[in-house]
């Protein structure tokens, strides 16, 4: 109770009330447009937040991150365009209830999934919050590494089909990390003698690059799309009292939420994956779903607003994002020198808590504007993607400019901007680019210290928790493993099914003579003989 | 194209044109960032293996040129064909909005903040093809709000331009200090 006095203490001031509800709006705002998304906005937003205070800065970020989503299933539901890629599953349901006329019922029901999910993963982690300070301690330099170890090794493997060029773009994050001039022995590393390699390549260089330029470029070598919006019709409440009547789906969607949020690399996609799967199969009528279920909506607007606040739990209790948009974060406590980590755990426990509470409140501010300036908002969906591409571009200058006033990071944030441009166009990821850069240092400087103390190689998983974490690289590496040889072996056999008899003469040929040695090959042959004998023999005579 | 081939190329879920040349750009870029390891990182000596300098580079040059060798010799397709052309063709074109951006950002410290951002939406929204008045207006507002929003409220570190150096005493500080 004291922590969440303290919590309220620290969030009952002007320039956090007004973050918060500049972040909410406008994350939903920027969740409304497709093309734009919150690791766009908060990449161009991330350098202003350097100025203001920690908790200043983060409240606008964290609205952002957690009503994008909201956001998002406004296009996705309207105009069958996920706002945000998370909302892609919100289509399936989302769209085809629009076309049977029921718009409205299906936004509120989103709106009022994503209020359930967002309200119950931050409930759920205050709850869990006195936990996880006692748990946090325990994970030292070891533990930290092997925990920046899985998440990097999760970002790779959830990939799938791609698992391959993630795991060399996540090993270039980690160069990219490497560059400059190496921290304790002060010799430099890849900066071929050039002066402006020698401090590094800034993380915030590179987000921009990746994300904003990319995109901008994207959107500006595109074509404006023709959009037609439904008229809405019918009350915005209906879909709060629909929920009531899922609490099974709800609570499912919403936990799964929260335990995927959590751990490092996996997030929104799994979390929607796994509970709309869970819904449908439970489901009384498994044949909707696709076409217009409730639940389905259900399922997958609740997981994807449940993962902000879970996300949250790596990146504060041991300091390692999950994803993009936490490392983006990530940067703000460093510039402020809040190190997140066990320590914020023990000494900032109120801090924390006013994070939480904070994401508590955006939620309840959201479903409030949603509920009554949807119809005003819809028309942000109409703005056309390649003026939103020259909005995007100069709002980037912002962001890279003003980090150090320096031509040569929008040079090498442009030459980013080129690469994302061409990973978006060859449907490869730029998130394990972020996260190798992230968790490439945090893995250097723990490794170095976790190893001081090591003297057999055994030594470094001799505590319970690093010993738990090696158990779960293992367990997660056989899994992969294992689904790739199936993979193969399915590919080998469609290959195989897919082969016609004609096209190996050989093959058949050899098929034909080992049928023709068995027992009914020789019935078979011996009767046909009988009745088409050959011209040169004689016939036998009766 | 064979059945086989095209359940390989179904399955790698993603886009085939222009693979093959990023793949090989990538590992020959990693090669050569791996021929320099020996020049470009130092080997301290009497220090531990895993706090040498070079071993983060090393292993994350090494994971690049394996994963993406490994990636390259998994591509359904290794060869180049037309449509690998037009995608080449596509990057190259997207240089011309990067050249846009850094004359933007080159310009910034000569003409200022304010001007410089106006200007440069008008005439982006020119290029774009949006010629009619509304959405001219609508470029030229949302540059004068970004400034505003950014420069004038949140005071973001971006410096005043040369050009209000010819500006009278008072309005001179007021704009490089704002706009």
């Amino acid at each position: 109770m004291e922590l969440l006095l303290a919590g309220f203490e620290i969030l009952a001031r002007w320039d956090v009330i007004l973050a918060l509800f500049v972040g909410s709006v406008g994350g939903v705002m920027i969740g409304a447009i497709p093309g734009v998304g919150p690791a766009v906005a908060i990449a161009i937003l991330l350098p202003a937040t350097f100025s203001m205070d920690p908790i200043v800065g983060l409240t606008v970020l964290l609205g952002i991150y957690g009503s994008s989503m909201y956001g998002g299933s406004i296009p996705a539901i309207l105009i069958n365009t996920p706002g945000t890629a998370v909302n892609a599953l919100t289509t399936y349901d989302g769209f085809p209830m629009t076309a049977r006329g029921e718009a409205r019922r299906a936004l509120s029901l989103a709106y009022s999934a994503s209020f359930f999910g967002g309200v119950f993963s931050v409930i759920c982690l205050i709850l869990f919050a006195p936990v996880l300070a006692k748990i946090a301690p325990m994970f030292g330099s070891r533990e930290i590494f092997l925990a920046a170890l899985l998440g990097i090794i999760l970002v790779v493997i959830a990939h799938r089909g791609q698992s391959l060029i993630a795991a060399a773009l996540a090993s270039f994050g980690i160069f990219l990390s490497t560059v400059g001039l190496e921290p304790v022995k002060y010799s430099k590393r890849y900066t071929f003698d050039q002066s402006w390699l020698s401090s590094g390549v800034d993380l915030i260089v590179v987000v921009l690059g990746l994300f904003a330029i990319s995109q901008a470029i994207y959107l500006l070598r595109g074509e404006d799309e023709k959009i037609r919006l439904t008229k809405l019709r019918g009350g915005m409440f209906q879909g709060l009292r629909e929920l009531t009547r899922h609490p099974r789906v709800a609570g499912a969607a919403g936990s799964l939420g929260v335990v995927m949020g959590m751990i490092p690399g996996v997030g929104e996609f799994t979390a929607q994956f796994l509970s709309y799967t869970y819904a449908q199969k439970s489901s009384e009528r498994p044949d909707d779903f696709g076409h217009g279920s409730s639940e389905g909506l259900i399922a997958s607007e609740t997981a994807n607003n449940s993962v902000p606040a879970a996300a949250m739990v790596p990146l504060l209790a041991l300091g390692i994002p999950g994803e993009a948009l936490t490392a983006m974060m990530l940067s703000v406590f460093y510039v402020h020198n809040v190190v997140p980590g066990p320590q914020l755990f023990q000494n900032q426990m109120d801090f924390v808590v006013a994070l939480y509470l904070a994401l508590l409140a955006l939620n309840v501010l959201v479903l409030v504007f949603l509920l009554f300036a949807t119809t005003q908002l819809i028309k942000v969906v109409k703005i056309p993607n390649r003026f939103l591409g020259a909005a995007i571009l100069t709002l980037s200058f912002v962001g890279v400019y003003s980090l150090r006033n320096s031509f040569t990071d929008c040079l090498l944030a442009a030459g980013f901007g080129i690469f994302g441009f061409v990973l978006k166009r060859l449907s490869l990821p730029a998130v394990p680019i972020v996260l190798g850069m992230v968790l490439g240092g945090i893995m250097e400087v723990k490794l170095r210290a976790g190893m001081a103390r090591v003297k057999e190689p055994l030594d470094f998983i001799d505590r319970p928790i690093a010993l738990i974490l090696f158990l779960m690289i293992l367990g997660v590496l056989i899994i992969h493993f294992r689904f790739v040889w199936r993979e193969r072996k399915s590919l080998k056999e469609a290959k195989w099914q897919a082969k016609h008899r004609s096209t190996s003469f050989g093959a058949q040929m050899s098929r034909r003579r080992d049928y023709l040695s068995t027992e009914r090959g020789k019935k078979l042959r011996a009767k046909r003989s009988k009745y088409s004998p050959r011209s040169t023999e004689k016939p036998s005579r009766r | 194209m064979s059945k086989d081939r095209r359940e390989e190329i179904r399955r790698f879920g993603a886009p085939l044109r222009g693979q093959a040349l990023f793949a090989i750009v990538f590992v020959v870029a990693s090669a050569l960032l791996l021929s320099q390891l020996g020049n470009e990182t130092r080997w301290a000596k009497g220090t531990e293996f895993f706090a040498q300098p070079r071993f983060w580079p090393a292993v994350s040059v090494i994971g690049m040129l394996l994963f993406g060798a490994l990636h390259l010799w998994k591509l359904p397709r290794r060869g180049f064909e037309r449509v690998d052309v037009a995608e080449w063709i596509i990057w190259f074109r997207a240089i011309e909005f990067v050249l846009w951006f850094l004359a933007y950002v080159w310009l910034v410290p000569i003409l200022g903040y304010l001007p410089m951002t106006v200007v440069f939406m008008l005439i982006l929204s020119w290029r774009l093809g949006y010629r009619s008045g509304k959405m001219l207006w609508i470029a030229a507002v949302f540059g004068f709000c970004v400034v505003v929003v950014f420069k004038s409220f949140l005071q973001v570190r971006i410096p005043g331009g040369a050009i209000y150096e010819y500006l009278p005493g008072a309005l001179r500080s007021f704009f490089i200090l704002n706009f």
